[in-house]
């Protein structure tokens, strides 16, 4: 079981209001369940490789649970070296034809993709909830729609590669080994598959542990959409069958998205073989708010920077950066919107903050939060009833947080914000910078050139001004420094996926 | 009898002077003396090119494109000291011809960086979002060994007028063309710091190249497959970029971009 937040909270500022059903607010909400009595789960599921289902070689499975309950919800097959190798092939052979049809035919199979997706949008969106733990609002609202829309997108570039390569022809690079993690499981799917596809790539697609149920759905999509067998590969399993993709002597291209320790471990493993990579790891990304900012659209900015799917979110806005005249009554407003989320049932439309992951990634944010109140910094968490069973978190932030912390160095890829202030916009910059990572940062301000003057100086791939946590696939998206290399989305995301001559 | 003739030492060329190397050391290259620079030499010069990377990368691209014209312009003035100095024939003529056209190439590039590479981006949201290149940082770049001059160039200045700061190694085997091409640099008005060319052995200066965290992209045009590898493993501590080495050279300006950090900056529409 998780530990009891309680018990770590002996320096936590008392919470905003008295416990009430779902949130520590005072407000009671009716419960509003997601209907489920639609969607069918196998028991079991092969891996997807050549356009058919087929068991694993070494025939072992293993059940994915729903965080919210703990309670299996099917099992999956476990890929092994040779069945990476099958899959690679298979992906080998269909390449020679995918790669030469012209691109007007990709794009028909793309824009079916696309469409089934979105017909299928409410069964894929409850299943990605039930397996991933985020709020239906959300899977509903933004992984599926999104993923629908980054195949869509994709489809209509899979026709006019030579104006998005002026000067320079392009040619797909092959097999492509694609690793994605399990806090967007179909989003991140979808942003590998279709610029891949679109290029005239095939893959071999090895999605997340704890989260492979969507990509099993999407290879029945792919079957549906009557996808040539062998352009899209889906294998489950752990790292070991990520490790074995990765390691595979006839890939071309290795595009991942996790945590930054394992993409220099990829990036390690793949030196001098003359294989592609692109990477888009972690992020410790400073969300900045200038006392000019319009403080009620800024929190609530702030809330979704950080609180958003539970926090597991590379990009998340998990620095906060507050000037320090509005410090004070920033963080009143702001401790008073944490208090209003509602934790728990994810499949609940009201939910505004679902289960965490796993148990391995409760434990992971436990032990940065425990860092967190060791090492001096005030805990804020709302006093909201969590339920007894599954993997839960409360909202939770730290003032008082020194620059050398834990808490405000390490990702902690869950719903944690570590706030600091500042005093000029040069010491916003500053701090903004002191990271090794550099994916993402956020700045709040009514000031235009000082957005611009923000927006050049902090060393990030995507920065929000005035909003957050917004994506698209035509907004190329992507990191500096140890946040990875190479972009997705927008014609620079097909780079990746390309040689030019 | 003649008076013997005055002979030009080679010299490193690090943070805009003209320098041996610190350890002193030399290796013979034909009859001359080349200095053989040392672990430390590679990092004062990748610290000179952090130092002048925030002043060369907010110059504004018209300027740069001038400096690299003006590189062009010293190259031009000198181009009989270069073909001698490449071995006096045609060939040599032909290589120093197209290092001028090069140069004149990224000059006229540097400020349509943003237009090629970068985008206004049409989101299905109220919301202005667009995509700028901004130099990645300092580049770190191998040269060939052969043609010695026209990969270094050719490189050294699609990394420079994207904004870049540049840490070069010479061909080990024909370093002289390489260490003149710093004169280019130090009379071209390229600042102190901005670009350090180096020569020495790569099987001593490739590892601080690879493992420095102050360099953020390594360009091993010139490297054997096996000096890739190497540089690879190293940069994956940092996780810094390595640019591919593609089997035919990239075109114009995708070299350009090849070294360039893409940023997406959003913002709503509203009143």
């Amino acid at each position: 079981m998780p530990t009891s937040p309680a018990t770590t909270s002996a320096r936590a500022e008392s919470p905003v209001a008295a416990p009430a059903a779902a949130t520590a607010s005072g407000f009671a909400y009716a419960a509003a369940p997601e209907a489920t009595d639609h969607i069918r789960l196998r028991d079991r599921y092969p891996l997807f490789i050549g356009g058919g289902f087929e068991p694993p070689a070494a025939g072992v499975h293993h059940p994915t649970l729903n965080p919210a309950t703990e309670e299996p919800l099917a099992e999956v097959a476990e890929a092994d070296a040779a069945d990476v190798d099958r899959a690679v092939r298979a992906a080998r052979r269909a390449f020679s034809s995918w790669s030469r049809l012209p691109g007007a035919r990709r794009a028909r199979y793309l824009f079916r993709l696309a469409r089934l997706v979105q017909e299928r949008s409410r069964e894929l969106a409850v299943v990605e909830s039930l397996d991933g733990g985020k709020p239906i609002r959300e899977a509903r609202d933004v992984d599926i729609p999104l993923a629908a829309q980054h195949l869509f997108y994709h489809a209509g570039w899979a026709d006019k590669l030579p104006l998005a390569f002026a000067g320079a022809r392009a040619r797909p690079l092959g097999v492509c080994a694609q690793v994605i993690p399990w806090n967007f499981p179909l989003l991140m799917l979808a942003w590998k598959v279709a610029p891949a596809l679109a290029t005239g790539n095939t893959v071999v697609l090895k999605p997340a542990e704890t989260t492979p149920l969507t990509a099993m759905l999407f290879a029945e999509i792919c079957q549906q959409a009557e996808l040539p067998g062998g352009v899209v590969n889906i294998l489950t399993g752990g790292p070991p069958a990520g490790r074995a993709l990765v390691r595979h002597p006839d890939i071309d291209k290795v595009a991942f998205t996790g945590s930054t320790a394992v993409g220099k471990e990829i990036q390690r493993t793949l030196a001098g073989r003359g294989t592609r990579l692109t990477l888009e790891l972690g992020g410790k990304a400073a969300h900045v708010v200038f006392d000019d900012a319009p403080l009620d659209q800024a929190v609530e900015g702030v809330v979704t920077g950080i609180y958003f799917n539970q926090g597991h979110v590379c990009c998340a806005g998990s620095r906060l950066l507050l000037q320090e005249s509005i410090a004070e009554p920033f963080l009143r407003r702001l401790r008073a919107r944490v208090g209003r989320l509602r934790v728990g049932n994810p499949l609940d439309k009201n939910t505004d903050v679902g289960a965490i992951n796993s148990r391995e990634q409760l434990e992971r944010i436990q032990a940065l939060v425990d860092s967190g109140v060791a090492q001096g910094a005030q805990l804020f968490q709302p006093a909201c009833e969590l339920p007894t069973r599954g993997y839960w978190f409360r909202p939770s932030l730290f003032t008082e947080v020194a620059p050398a912390h834990r808490i405000a160095r390490e990702e902690i890829f869950g719903p944690v914000l570590a706030v600091m202030t500042f005093r000029t916009p040069a010491e916003a910059v500053e701090r903004a910078n002191n990271t090794r990572y550099g994916l993402s940062a956020g700045v709040w301000t009514t000031t235009g050139q000082r957005i611009l003057w923000m927006a050049q100086r902090m060393r990030a791939g995507v920065v929000w001004a005035n909003t957050y946590n917004r994506f698209d696939p035509a907004a190329p998206f992507g990191g500096f420094r140890e946040s990875g290399f190479g972009r997705e989305g927008g014609p620079q995301g097909l780079a990746a996926y390309v040689a030019l001559r | 009898m003649t008076a013997p003739t005055v002979a030009k030492t080679p010299k490193l060329y690090i943070q805009g002077a003209f320098c041996r190397s610190e350890s002193d050391r030399v290796y013979p290259v034909g009859r001359v003396n080349v200095p053989r620079a040392s672990r430390k030499d590679v990092r004062d010069a990748v610290r000179a090119a952090r130092s002048a990377l925030p002043g060369w990368s907010s110059r504004t691209a018209y300027n740069r494109g001038q400096v690299l014209y003006r590189v062009a312009e010293m190259l031009e003035a000198r181009r009989r000291e270069f073909v001698r100095v490449g071995g006096g024939g045609r060939a040599a003529g032909r290589e120093v011809d197209a290092c001028v056209d090069v140069l004149v190439y990224y000059a006229g590039c540097a400020d349509k960086l943003s237009q090629l590479g970068g985008s206004v981006n049409q989101v299905a949201g109220p919301y202005f979002t667009f995509t700028v290149p901004e130099p990645v940082g300092v580049v770190a770049l191998v040269a060939p060994e052969r043609p010695p001059l026209l990969p270094l160039l050719t490189h050294m200045a699609a990394a420079l007028c994207g904004g870049n700061t540049v840490v070069a190694l010479v061909a080990e085997t024909a370093p002289l063309a390489g260490l003149l091409a710093a004169e280019l640099l130090a009379t071209g008005d390229v600042p102190a710091g901005a670009a350090a060319v180096l020569s020495g052995l790569r099987s001593e200066l490739l590892a601080p190249l690879g493992s420095h965290r102050d360099v953020d992209a390594l360009d091993p045009v010139g490297c054997t497959p096996e000096q890739r590898a190497e540089l690879e493993r190293r940069a994956a501590d940092g996780v810094t970029r390595v640019l591919p080495s593609p089997s035919t050279p990239v075109p114009g300006h995708h070299l350009a971009l090849a070294s360039l950090e893409l940023k997406t900056i959003w913002h709503p529409v509203g009143v």
